[in-house]
């Protein structure tokens, strides 16, 4: 009798393999997974939402915007999704019904609503936009709360950070603002200019944070783009993460891949087990693993799509990108070990 | 006068020489002087002039003036009402939608060129390029058959957003250097066109006077296009030395220069203005850049969040100055941009179906001409190219566009494309 086979599955950033594709028509923008991890949701060039189910891929189309839906969010003490459009509406849904429909609709910006977040205990909703400004609203209500001014070019993303009563918000020229959103007031600056560019030959700013995140414990901050522009109309630059360390507030690392590259990074996310994913586009699509004390990613994935997003699974176990192709491309992080070498 | 003995010997120069000499003339008594008289306010009012915008790069039409909101073409933005019921442009162009009643529309062209150069060719010739021949450009072409005598400006001024000035006599071709574009590099006079605070006006026409004896000595000997044109210039220049006035925007009441923005463009949309109403025949500005294979979406918030109400003040205030009616404007770039959003949110070149604005002078007010297919990815009505729209112009201006210009060796060459004909409906 030979030796007993036995194995467990175990996360394995330098194992991700391209698992799923799922064609949704539209070139996509955003997606993002339910905080379960049931669902997992996606906006296109279509201006509709799309939920997928995780497990046996069951698309239900949510329709409410007219505009492209570039932010997604989710409250689990209500139950709800927010999304919010480039027209400046934001909607509220029950996302677990079998067909949502929109619980509430905000008028909530003039133009663009660039970035969404929810406040860990899942109370408050923060949106912010081509209006310079930052909302603040009561969930699942939907009541204005404040109104956070201060910034001087477009707002293009807000996190709440996961422990403390405070929020940050960042913008084109890289300017990230660190508030006490009780108070309505800057507490300080942090500093992610890099992640923008004049670019005099164009005459036009290039740049901005276009993605962010804290980790778990709330104690460094993730925000990436795109640096080292030499031709922005074209695209030409490079990813980068710029990590804050939140105690300081000082840089800790700038995280780029390990090999050029040109593009954005459109996502980034802390992996619950500590390393950082990121995800972007621009000549192709890469998916990039880090350690938050080493600038060069440990393991890069190549697809020839252009990636626009991306979301990590709240297990950890797999993630997804929007692709500009309009195919949702699902990786799975897991790699079969042998019980009996573990 | 004598008759000038050119090397070519062409009857053209003479033309140009004598109506130069009586510009030079006249031009002494200072045209800002005159405009408090009656006489001049009709003189004024009576000259044509061009202003062209030039959105360089490729502005999109989708963005712009020919927007297909809610397509796979379409974009994020919404198409917006305007001041003539029916006309909807982009949201990003509010200011200008509001004065749309005073614009018209061009939704059919169709360039065929989407090359930047070639493109750009197009569009201030009329004409495509051909391997061994130049055709002059608008600009020039006004220098010569608009320009008042009296003028003390040059014919043809370019204000660009950046860079150095210059004098482009390749803009004029065949018309010569005389004609050509001269730049003021982000809307400021020509450097060193103004005489040093050191040097006292005695000493200015003591100088003065010795270069014209040279020059007077050198020419007797060889007269040319090329010299004539080099006397032109200083003669222009002396001219143009006395309107400094003009360049000093400080003097504008600040509410009213703000309305044009705080910005670069803004800035060069009130040197516009004011170069027309002291008697400039032809401006061009250009805006800078459109080129948007990336990011199309942000850069045209950008972009056109300056042009539009720098552009929306420049209209109002030439109406409200009364030289709308003699002023024909035009808002043009090389090429227009991809209905296909590509990979990285932009839009490539594209010139099957595209968008210019006219407005002003002999043009008729608040109509479309022109209609793209849903998701605007080709003509459906009234198809147009750049030679049509050279016809109109000059038909607007009341120049006959089958008007021959003369080469050096008196080859005749029709101001617009023989081939092609004036957008009827849109002339007054």
């Amino acid at each position: 009798m030979g030796p007993h086979l036995s194995f467990n599955l175990k996360t394995d950033p330098v194992k991700t393999r391209l698992w799923k594709e799922q064609k949704l028509g539209s070139p996509l923008i955003a997606c993002r997974y339910d905080p379960m991890g049931k669902y997992l949701f996606a906006t296109s060039q279509d201006s509709s939402i799309q939920r997928i189910d995780v497990l046996d891929a069951r698309i239900t189309k949510l329709s409410g915007h007219q505009g492209w839906v570039r932010s997604l969010a989710f409250s689990t003490r209500h139950h709800l999704l927010v999304s919010a459009d480039y027209h400046g509406l934001i909607n509220l849904w029950n996302w677990c019904d079998p067909a949502p429909k929109p619980s509430k609709t905000i008028e909530a910006h003039d133009g663009w609503i660039r970035a969404l977040a929810v406040s860990s205990d899942g109370q408050t909703l923060a949106s912010c936009g081509n209006d310079l400004q930052v909302k603040l609203w009561s969930l699942p209500d939907g009541r204005l709360i404040k109104t956070l001014t201060g910034h001087d070019y477009h707002v293009y993303n807000v996190a709440f950070h996961p422990l403390e009563r405070r929020l940050v918000s960042a913008d084109l020229h890289g300017n990230v603002k660190d508030w006490d959103w009780q108070q309505a007031s800057i507490i300080r600056e942090l500093d992610a200019k890099i992640l923008h560019k004049y670019d005099g030959g164009f005459m036009a700013d290039i740049g901005g944070v276009r993605s962010i995140a804290f980790n778990r414990a709330g104690t460094l901050l993730a925000c990436g783009g795109i640096t080292n522009v030499s031709n922005a109309f074209a695209g030409i630059g490079n990813p980068q993460v710029v990590l804050f360390d939140w105690m300081t507030g000082k840089v800790k690392q700038q995280l780029k891949p390990a090999a050029a590259f040109q593009g954005t990074a459109w996502g980034v996310a802390f992996h619950p087990e500590g390393f950082l994913v990121g995800a972007g586009g621009g000549s192709g699509g890469q998916i990039w693993y880090w350690k938050p004390d080493q600038p060069a990613s440990f393991h890069t994935v190549t697809h020839a799509v252009s990636f626009r997003d991306m979301a990590l699974h709240p297990q950890g176990s797999q993630l997804s990108v929007a692709c500009a192709d309009g195919v949702l491309r699902c990786y799975s992080l897991l790699a079969m070990v042998d019980k009996n070498k573990l | 006068m004598q008759p000038c003995t050119y090397q070519c010997g062409t009857k053209d120069h003479l033309h140009s020489r004598r109506a130069f000499l009586m510009g030079t003339a006249v031009g002494a008594l200072g045209f800002a002087g005159m405009t408090t008289s009656a006489s001049a306010q009709s003189l004024k009012q009576s000259q044509k002039r061009v202003l062209v915008i030039n959105l360089a790069g490729g502005v999109s039409q989708l963005e712009s003036w020919d927007p297909k909101p809610g397509t796979d073409t379409g974009g994020p933005f919404r198409a917006i009402k305007t001041s003539v019921p029916g006309i909807h442009i982009c949201e990003l162009l509010p200011y200008t939608a509001k004065q749309m009643h005073r614009l018209a529309l061009v939704r059919g062209l169709n360039t065929a060129e989407d090359d930047h150069g070639k493109g750009d060719y197009i569009m201030h010739t009329g004409r495509r390029k051909e391997p061994a021949f130049d055709y002059p450009h608008l600009g020039s072409v006004a220098s010569k058959l608009l320009s008042p005598a009296e003028s003390s400006l040059p014919g043809y001024l370019h204000i660009t957003p950046s860079g150095g000035s210059s004098f482009g006599k390749q803009d004029a071709a065949f018309l010569g250097p005389r004609f050509a574009s001269v730049t003021m590099a982000n809307g400021q006079p020509p450097p060193n066109l103004f005489a040093p605070k050191n040097l006292n006006p005695s000493a200015d026409q003591q100088r003065e006077y010795l270069r014209s004896q040279l020059n007077q000595r050198f020419q007797r000997s060889r007269r040319s296009a090329q010299t004539e044109a080099y006397t032109a210039s200083f003669d222009q220049a002396e001219q143009f030395m006395k309107q400094a006035h003009i360049f000093d925007t400080s003097k504008e009441d600040p509410r009213l220069a703000d309305r044009y923005g705080k910005h670069d463009f803004g800035r060069h949309c009130l040197m516009a203005r004011r170069l027309l109403e002291h008697g400039a025949t032809f401006v061009k500005v250009t805006h800078s850049n459109y080129d948007t294979h990336h990011e199309n979406f942000d850069f045209h918030i950008e972009q056109l969040g300056e042009f539009d109400r720098s552009f929306a003040t420049l209209i109002e205030d030439l109406a409200d100055r009364g030289l709308w009616s003699s002023t024909l404007v035009i808002v043009i770039s090389e090429f227009g941009r991809t209905p296909r959003i590509n990979h990285l949110y932009g839009r490539d070149h594209w010139s099957k179906a595209w968008s210019i604005v006219m407005g002003g002078c002999g043009i008729q007010a608040g109509v479309v001409t022109g209609k793209t297919n849903a998701n605007g990815t080709a003509v459906t009505d009234r198809e147009v190219h750049g030679g049509h729209l050279f016809h109109t112009y000059y038909r607007a201006l009341g120049l006959n566009p089958a008007k021959n210009l003369h080469t050096p060796d008196e080859r005749p060459i029709p101001l617009a494309d023989p081939l092609a004909s004036a957008i009827k409906e849109l002339l007054v």
